[in-house]
């Protein structure tokens, strides 16, 4: 399903990252751990097609990423690929189900999961409303159902239980492993919350600059 | 969903914001279709009422005003002429007919014209009600003054002296009503017609009440032994040799002056014409504000919205649906605001005319839509996706990886 092969990515002026080759099969699970700086979050950028590392490849359900131009990279990301972010970034001017919606609309897809995917994560309720009207961990549920809206077939998550209590987190990892379960998605966590650590065995630990 | 209602959303967000950028835009655009409007009605009516009258002749004065008061019924007389020399110019071999006019008095501000059937004739105006005018001071009514004053055939009125309202009554002869004329869609419509005899018999001081009950003249000029005068005379040429000759031959030699109606309203409109380019040049000014704001409230709004930018991008739109989805909010408001300009140009107009319904905007029609103001949408859209195109290159521009890991 996810394969990097030979990454190799460096910023202009500092060393360049350790990134370990990863496989990781349909409905596998991967926790790549690391302290802040030590590029883990450059590893999910390099990972959801956003960041072209400077040589290696990245392969997702069959596809090269890197070999996809433009647009047809960011159609193949809309429909495979699933990001949830350490804060929520819930599109503001739209409502709940709307944010569902628009992710729907720019892969052409149906979203004929959206009311599913709304009611397992509890939000059914509120899918009129807009993000400013809902709660921290209702709008953290929100960009998990978002990144859903596509089924796809892999799920990143950056630090996706950094602001939240210890019962929270744990509510959330198991959400995130439900939902990846339930569509046979791959699933990588990226974090520094070492709470994480029981939930998830396939873990990697990234150094930061060597 | 879609990019449409995408930048739709995006904007009622915002509603303070997107309404003043729209009003302001409309503020600038109704001057313009107000503009517009006028000015195309305006010619087309001048154009209209003076079809068929080549050269007027009248007192020495402004030739401007000769024209504005004989032919568009809008300013003062410049004064009386006598008939006798009148009649001599319309002998004239240059001249193929004469229509006399007698001007100076009113009801409740509809002038009173005396002149003959040619004058209704030269507009191929027809009685829609009655007769016309047999004896003196029998009237025919224009459509609109019937409408507006309530009268009806058979009634009777005391014109007043001068052209405007509540100016001296003339109490003595009460002018009975024949004839209602059918819309014309002109000048005529605002006037009350009669024969140049009973504007005689009005003003005489002794009364010969014998005149009163004979036949008044129906063409060319009434015969009598006394001297009179007439206000004003419209010559049509007989040929194109009449247009170089005549003019000069009155104005040398006579104490008459002649002036040509095609000639006095293009100089009309070169003198409004200064006035109309400086109010052009208002709302250009208007609109380009307009624009200017629309630019920075979404270049601030896209300050705001970068991560949104970037989030949409994680979820599959291209660089290129970003861009398009920017334009798309400059071109709703520009076009919102084009619409809402040309509503408020009409409305102002409807209002303008609503206010003033002697005066020479009242011929003016609020319900006429041209065109050019389809022209006004495409301008208004024109500058929506300038106002949006540095913008929509920022959001194409939009960095996904560095935005979304500059929290």
């Amino acid at each position: 399903m996810l394969t990097l092969q030979n990454v190799a990515f460096k910023y202009e002026t500092s060393q360049p990252f350790d990134i370990p080759d990863i496989h990781l099969d349909a409905g596998g699970e991967l926790l790549i751990l690391g302290k802040s700086g030590s590029g883990k979050t450059t590893i999910l950028n390099i990972i959801a097609g956003l960041l072209q590392p400077q040589k290696g490849t990245v392969t997702v359900n069959g596809v090269d990423l890197y070999s996809l131009s433009g647009s047809k990279l960011d159609k193949f990301r809309g429909s495979n690929i699933g990001i949830i972010f350490q804060k929520p970034h819930i599109l503001s001017a739209l409502s709940v189900e709307e944010n569902l919606k628009i992710a729907n609309y720019f892969v052409s897809g149906k979203g004929d999961q959206n009311e599913q995917i709304l009611k397992n994560l509890g939000i059914w309720e509120k899918r009129k409303q807009r993000v400013q009207t809902l709660s921290e961990g209702e709008a953290q549920r929100v960009s998990i159902a978002r990144a859903l809206a596509n089924q796809p077939k892999l799920i990143l998550a950056d630090e996706p239980t950094a602001s939240l209590d210890d019962e929270n987190a744990a509510k959330v990892i198991k959400l995130l492993q439900h939902q990846a379960s339930q569509f046979q998605a791959a699933l990588v966590i990226v974090t520094h919350d070492q709470r994480v650590k029981n939930h998830i065995a396939n873990q990697l630990t990234v150094g930061g600059a060597r | 969903m879609n990019l449409l209602k995408l930048s739709w959303k995006y904007l009622i967000a915002k509603p303070l914001s997107t309404t003043l950028n729209i009003l302001l835009l409309a503020l600038g655009l109704a001057i313009i279709t107000v503009l517009i409007l006028v000015q195309d009605q305006f010619e087309k009516k001048m154009t209209k009422d003076a079809e068929g009258v080549d050269l007027v002749v009248g007192a020495k004065g402004s030739p401007l005003q000769l024209i504005l008061s004989s032919v568009y019924h809008i300013d003062f007389p410049t004064g009386n002429i006598d008939m006798a020399e009148a009649k001599s110019i319309a002998n004239n071999r240059l001249v193929k007919n004469t229509i006399p006019l007698g001007l100076g008095d009113n009801y409740s501000g509809y002038r009173i014209v005396g002149t003959n059937y040619d004058y209704i004739e030269l507009y191929n105006a027809e009685v829609g009600e009655g007769t016309l005018w047999e004896v003196p001071f029998e009237v025919v009514l224009g459509a609109e003054v019937a409408q507006k004053l309530n009268l009806k055939v058979g009634d009777n009125f005391i014109g007043s002296h001068g052209i405007g309202a509540s100016s001296h009554a003339h109490d003595e002869h009460p002018y009975t009503i024949t004839g209602i004329l059918k819309p014309m869609g002109n000048v005529l419509d605002k006037l009350v017609l009669t024969s140049m005899e009973s504007v005689w018999y009005t003003h005489d001081e002794d009364h010969d009440h014998d005149k009163f009950t004979q036949t008044v003249a129906k063409r060319g000029f009434p015969e009598t032994d006394e001297d009179r005068e007439i206000t004003s005379m419209l010559v049509q040429y007989r040929n194109p040799m009449a247009a170089v000759q005549l003019p000069r031959f009155i104005n040398s030699r006579s104490s008459l002056q002649a002036a040509s109606p095609a000639f006095e309203i293009s100089r009309l409109f070169e003198l409004l014409g200064f006035g109309v380019k400086l109010i052009q040049g208002l709302a250009v000014i208007i609109i380009v504000i307009a624009g200017l704001g629309i630019f920075i409230a979404l270049f601030n709004s896209l300050k705001e919205r970068k991560y949104d930018l970037a989030v949409m991008r994680t979820l599959g739109a291209s660089s290129g649906q970003l861009f398009i989805h920017i334009v798309l909010e400059g071109v709703i408001l520009t076009f919102l605001g084009a619409v809402t300009g040309i509503v408020i140009g009409h409305g102002f107009l409807f209002a303008l005319v609503a206010q003033n319904d002697q005066g020479a905007l009242s011929t003016l029609s609020a319900m006429v839509f041209l065109p050019e103001e389809l022209w006004i949408i495409v301008y208004a859209l024109v500058v929506g996706v300038l106002a949006s195109l540095i913008p929509a290159w920022n959001a194409y521009q939009t960095d996904i990886a560095k935005q979304l890991t500059k929290s």
